[in-house]
């Protein structure tokens, strides 16, 4: 079979790069969901008090559970319910920014494992500036804005120390992204912790959250979400970062910066002989990251009805780490980020409708996204599977 | 005194053991960053098998310690077992370990976290009777000596209110290190975390050996997940072990990847970790006053300068480290 069209000279768009990372990323998510259906079953038949029927639920929650309409009686109900989809719209966009700040960091070669840290320090730096300023009765519109530029530049800083360490000690991005994530988580711990007015007193029994940005009115316009999807929490934060990741996009393939960037990520040592600086470009590409990550926490935040527990420094928030199946089920392309955020977050449904109406729990999901990135991790593995042995063969 | 120096082994011994979990698998050139997922598999399974025995009633409370040392091996071995997912993806499929490692740290506080829910109903997963305390720590009573018996000042800190496991991980801390560096085993497998290529061409076989380095790494970080649990939770597993794994990581290259220097630093980050969690009630030389607390300084300094004083040492040791060669390279035989 020939690779490439005679007439055109082209490549059959089947053999090329890109459906190639299509498949493989669909044959990931198939056998994640496989696995999930296997432990449903296996859980299903060895515990007592889970029928057939309810193992037959939960499968069908897994593929199907964004559809939920509930239970009609006995019988779960599926159709459109514009409560899951406007939510998964509204929990897809810190995963779409995270998703971001780990590609565009693999497009120069770097891991960025520090997403966790710095959208903690987005969080810190929205809530302080957007609760301060909406306190003082500035325009709503200056505080959004001011809020939203503050957490961004707070996580592009934060991004840049790994971006430092590793651009003139060549030390490991990985580790580096670790002990400053946990630093983070102790720094916004210690910030919120000794500052009384952010936290939420007013409220019984919310012990230990900060006062969520709508009691002072600094939240982002639904942007036409609420007359779509009445009832859910989406707003218009998704579309800003749908066009967030259509400029990373542009940055990335269509500008100077973008093919330096991308040329470091290639090969750090040919891009320095270029004459490209490997250096400046390693930190401003962690500093990208960093300040994708945390305008995906801005975004989340300024949602207004969203609560922060500020006692956070012994564990890491999960949309940081999440940003990293994202971004390896999109093949580091930005504009399929959207697509797999948006992916990964009906999963997230799909687990909180599984909690609701049957005997298993949301943790399915989370396994399934496991699964998803372990198998991710040797993508490679499968895409030379699909290749086949015709290319060792040679038949070009 | 006693009270510091008993409370900061116990948090030096889960992050010394776990560091050199991660000494075995790197210096068999594999990058283990999945030493976390390991430990909160590894206590869960410690759990877990606790509960059951004492559900089935095989062990009655003075049976404790043997108990406990069954249930070490247990999660060593479950330890080793689960690593084997790492192994497979970064040795036969030459998958990306840092990819790998993250993976692994997804899926173990996720399984762990659906089963807890699926048998208990709750998050966070107990013994099924009594605590760590009763059960398992060592006092006079386990000697059957009366309740108030004191062997002095001295060997109080080391045999009054301590637990077992503490001496058993000190014991194999000692014995790997010395598999490591003074068998010819040990010689082989750091071989293959340095020069893998010369050491194929020796007859050495990598890919056994890589495994070897993995699995004894899961192994104790297995373990090391349920000492953690025991001592320091009261045996308890909730799905997380508050980024134990990730701070011995940093024990292991503040060690610069060699047992002695991981085994100060082990000490040196337990006593922080120590002074971070009891500092407001620390009586350091017994007069009854809280010494670090009237200092005023807060908590979370001491929570911080562990990771801190890594990315320093890390400034200033990058040039002379000690990390293995070949570490995170997948060995390919066609390769030179």
């Amino acid at each position: 079979m020939l690779r490439v069209d005679p007439s055109t000279g082209k490549q059959k768009w089947y053999t090329t790069d890109g459906t190639k990372s299509v498949l493989s990323a669909l044959i990931s998510i198939l056998i994640g969901m496989a696995v999930g259906s296997l432990i449903i079953i296996i859980v299903g038949l060895t515990k007592d008090g889970i029928s057939t029927k309810g193992i037959w639920d939960g499968i069908r929650l897994v593929f199907m559970g964004i559809l939920s309409t509930g239970r009609d009686g006995a019988e779960l109900s599926f159709g459109f319910n514009p409560v899951n989809v406007g939510n998964m719209l509204f929990r897809a966009t810190p995963l779409i920014m995270t998703g971001l700040s780990v590609a565009v960091a693999f497009k120069t070669g770097l891991f960025n494992i520090g997403a966790p840290g710095q959208y903690l320090m987005g969080i810190a730096g929205t809530l302080s500036v957007g609760l301060t300023l909406g306190n003082a009765g500035c325009p709503v519109v200056v505080a959004w804005f001011a809020a939203f530029l503050t957490g961004v530049i707070l996580g592009a800083l934060w991004g840049a120390i790994p971006g430092i360490f590793k651009a003139f000690l060549n030390i490991n991005e990985v580790i580096t992204c670790i002990m400053t994530n946990w630093i983070a988580a102790n720094l916004v711990t210690w910030w919120f912790d000794s500052h009384e007015i952010f936290k939420n007193a007013a409220e019984g029994g919310k012990i230990g959250y900060i006062i969520p940005l709508k009691n002072v009115g600094v939240v982002t316009p639904k942007m036409g979400m609420d007359v779509l999807f009445p009832g859910s929490q989406a707003n218009g934060g998704f579309w800003i970062a749908c066009i967030i990741a259509v400029a990373v996009y542009i940055l990335m393939t269509k500008t100077t910066l973008g093919y330096e960037l991308t040329a470091c990520g290639s090969n750090r040592h040919a891009a320095k002989y270029a004459g490209i600086n490997d250096k400046k470009n390693i930190i401003l590409s962690m500093m990208i990251a960093g300040g994708l990550a945390s305008a995906g926490a801005c975004l989340y935040y300024l949602a207004g009805n969203t609560e922060f527990f500020w006692s956070t420094y012994l564990s890491l928030p999960p949309e940081g780490f999440n940003g990293i199946p994202v971004a390896l089920l999109a093949a580091n392309n930005p504009v399929a980020v959207v697509f797999s955020g948006l992916f990964m977050s009906m999963l997230n449904i799909c687990g909180t409708q599984l909690k609701s109406l049957t005997a298993y729990n949301e943790y399915i999901a989370d396994i399934i996204i496991a699964v998803i990135v372990y198998l991710s991790a040797f993508s490679m593995f499968i895409k030379q599977l699909l290749n086949g042995r015709k290319q060792k063969g040679g038949n070009k | 005194m006693v009270f510091l120096i008993q409370q900061t082994l116990l948090f030096a011994v889960p992050l010394m053991i776990v560091a050199l979990a991660g000494v075995c698998a790197e210096r068999s050139g594999v990058i283990n960053l999945a030493l976390e997922g390991i430990m909160i598999f590894g206590a869960f399974i410690g759990v877990l098998f606790i509960r059951v025995m004492q559900e089935t009633g095989m062990f009655e409370q003075e049976q404790g310690q043997i108990l406990m040392l069954l249930t070490m091996v247990v999660s060593a071995v479950c330890g080793a077992l689960f690593s084997l997912l790492l192994a497979f993806s970064a040795i036969n499929l030459k998958a990306d370990q840092t990819i790998g490692g993250t993976a692994l740290n997804m899926l173990a506080p996720a399984i762990v976290l659906f089963f807890i829910i699926m048998l208990i109903q709750q998050t966070k997963m107990g013994m099924a009777e009594g605590g760590a305390a009763s059960w398992f720590m060592i006092r006079p009573s386990t000697f059957g000596l009366p309740k108030d018996h004191s062997w002095g000042p001295f060997i109080d800190v080391f045999i009054n209110k301590v637990y077992l496991s503490t001496y058993i991980c000190l014991a194999v801390f000692v014995l790997v290190s010395v598999f490591l560096y003074k068998t010819r085993l040990g010689l082989r497998l750091r071989a293959c975390g340095e020069n893998p290529q010369a050491a194929d061409s020796l007859g050495i076989n990598v890919y056994k050996m890589r495994y070897m380095g993995v699995m004894l790494s899961g192994a104790l970080a297995g373990m090391g997940g349920f000492t953690y649990a025991l001592t320091t939770a009261n045996c308890t597993a909730t799905g997380a072990v508050a980024g134990y794994g990730f701070l011995a990581l940093a024990v292991m290259i503040f060690g610069n990847w060699t047992p002695l220097n991981i085994a100060l630093g082990g000490l040196l980050f337990g006593l922080f970790k120590c002074i971070a969690a009891t500092y407001a009630t620390l009586d350091i030389n017994g007069d009854g006053i809280y010494l670090l607390n009237e200092i005023g300084v807060s908590p979370y300094i001491y929570r911080i300068l562990p990771y801190v004083i890594t990315l320093i040492v890390l400034a200033f040791t990058s040039k002379s480290s000690r990390v293995p060669k070949a570490e995170g390279i997948p060995y390919d035989k066609g390769q030179r």
